[in-house]
């Protein structure tokens, strides 16, 4: 019987395999080359029309637009989720009268555009002009500002609605059951039980109509808000120079992903629990 | 050719003008409507609405093939194993799914100008170049729809188990094959709400396109309500008009799911 007096000397690992050169990856390369070359393209665009003046004069007023788009968006998603609560609550009543205002008023506002409801307000509510002098509200309702805010948050609070109807309805009947069975009463058993189960399914809703309603705030520029839309329009009108546009790209790209990605973080946080 | 073609149109503007739901001869202003605002022809604003009403549903459905064909492509280079491939078409939908329809639209209509008018500039034209608006708005709103699409049908895709790959390699398919037979008749069933909520969004989407000067709904009657003063009137048209259009999807949409499920069982 023989057997190896000494170790095999190390070798070097095998070459790598060359991977073979499919369609897909051909295609890859090219889209990729694609993306390179806009962006390559746009860079060369922008430096080629930059103008430091230009920069001195509209990048404030960009920023203030900034400033603008986001107290709007901030303050009609707020409003909105305190009127979404008693139109979600008519959306599950079983009263049939509530129901079906609850649910007209989600349909209106789910199935027309955004646009056309803020003309709707904006230019239609002059019509009733002497009615809301009376009242008082004219001051208010001829202010474009407080048009769009009073537009937007009767729509976000239609979404919401949905959302939060939906999230409520996807707890199991075995959780109002179970609280039953432990003798809490209604509210406790809502509040303690149902609420928080319903929350984390409604996380990813809210974030994605938060993300909806920064972007579709943009047409408040066409009924002369200067929000960030609306100064970039404002810019472009003054010079025709189309990076006012690339710009006020890059800076709604960046507000969405920021919150994209803070939302993602928020919600593997909050289901951490959840993981197994 | 030329002759052929004009008369096909003029085949076609009659058989339109036949069954035109508003202002035909069987129409609702026609109808109803004579002697007020709405009306028909030149003393009213029936036709000039019944206009726009056309353009938006022709430029949505025009828009909704582009969408799903792009969207249906990008969807397949998501799930490949090529990693360039997937770095690709996410940069495509992280931009398009970031930016506001309204911003896109706008650098579709002004950006395509800017290039239109540097290519004839290298040609040797010099002139004004003007991009139509119901093509940028067609592109714009294509784009758009195909990132979103993109979305729906990967996750849909992800829903078909490998197992029916797996069959159509074991019934000696060719690749194509089993996309055709064996997985898109599923993918349709699975992503066919998804795809409803986007053609809902798009067709609300359409109404951006009258603020690059597209004669649709929203832009005829905002100048039927600018002349006649008139504007709550003729918004709230506007909004009717819209909500029947989502009314008319929801109904074709939910006849469609009922008819992609038709071999399941009942319960």
């Amino acid at each position: 019987m023989s057997h190896a007096e000494t170790m095999l000397p190390a070798l070097p690992p095998p070459p790598e395999a060359l991977k073979r050169y499919t369609f897909s990856r051909l295609l890859g390369r090219a889209l990729l080359g694609v993306w390179l070359a806009a962006s390559v393209g746009i860079f060369l665009f922008v430096v080629d029309s930059w103008s430091p003046e230009k920069f001195a004069k509209y990048g404030p007023s960009f920023l203030s637009g900034l400033r603008v788009t986001l107290t709007l968006v901030a303050i009609s998603i707020v409003l909105g989720g305190i009127l979404s609560l008693p139109i979600a609550y008519g959306r599950m009543t079983k009263n049939k009268v509530l129901s079906w205002i609850a649910y007209g008023y989600v349909y209106f506002f789910r199935g027309t555009p955004l646009i056309t409801q803020l003309f709707l307000v904006y230019y239609g509510l002059g019509s009733f002009r002497p009615y809301l002098e009376a009242v008082g509200l004219w001051s208010l309702f001829k202010d474009a500002w407080f048009c769009a805010l009073f537009t937007f948050t009767l729509n976000t609070a239609a979404y919401q609605a949905e959302i939060l109807r939906g999230a409520i309805e996807s707890v199991p009947r075995g959780q109002h059951e179970g609280a039953a069975a432990l003798g809490l009463p209604k509210s406790v058993a809502f509040f303690k039980i149902i609420l928080p189960q319903a929350m984390i399914v409604a996380l990813r809703p809210y974030g994605n109509e938060i993300i909806l309603m920064i972007k579709g705030s943009a047409i408040v520029a066409i009924v002369t808000v200067f929000d960030l839309m609306g100064e970039t329009r404002r810019a472009f009108s003054r010079t025709y120079d189309f990076q006012m546009y690339l710009w006020a790209a890059v800076l709604y790209l960046i507000m969405v992903e920021m919150l994209r990605n803070l939302w993602a973080w928020i919600e593997t946080r909050l289901t951490r629990h959840l993981k197994r | 050719m030329q002759a052929a073609f004009a008369a096909l149109s003029s085949i076609v503007s009659w058989f339109a003008s036949i069954v035109d739901p508003m202002c035909g001869p069987i129409g609702v202003f026609r109808l109803f409507a004579q002697g007020t605002l709405l009306a028909c022809g030149d003393t009213g604003w029936g036709d000039e609405i019944a206009y726009g009403f056309m353009i938006t549903t022709s430029l949505a459905i025009c828009t909704l093939p582009i969408g799903l064909f792009l969207g249906f492509f990008i969807a397949l280079a998501k799930q490949s194993e090529e990693k360039s491939l997937r770095l690709a078409t996410n940069i495509y939908t992280t931009i398009f799914r970031g930016l506001p329809e309204l911003l896109t639209l706008f650098i579709v209509y002004y950006g395509l100008q800017i290039v239109a008018q540097r290519v004839m500039l290298a040609v040797g034209y010099e002139g004004p170049v003007e991009i139509n608006a119901f093509i940028a708005g067609m592109i714009a709103l294509g784009v758009v729809f195909s990132a979103y699409c993109s979305e729906v049908l990967l996750s849909a895709f992800k829903a078909i188990p490998r197992g029916q790959y797996e069959a159509g390699d074991a019934l000696g398919f060719h690749r194509g094959k089993t996309m055709r037979l064996i997985v898109l008749p599923q993918l349709v069933r699975i992503a066919l709400p998804g795809l409803g909520n986007l053609w809902m969004a798009l067709l609300k989407d359409t109404a951006l396109v009258s603020v690059i000067g597209l004669p649709d709904i929203l832009r005829q009657t905002g100048i039927a309500a600018r002349v006649t003063k008139n504007a709550f009137e003729f918004f709230s048209i506007a909004c009717l008009l819209f909500l029947i259009l989502a009314m008319l999807s929801s109904m074709v949409f939910s006849a469609l799911e009922r008819w992609t499920k038709r071999a399941e069982v009942t319960r």
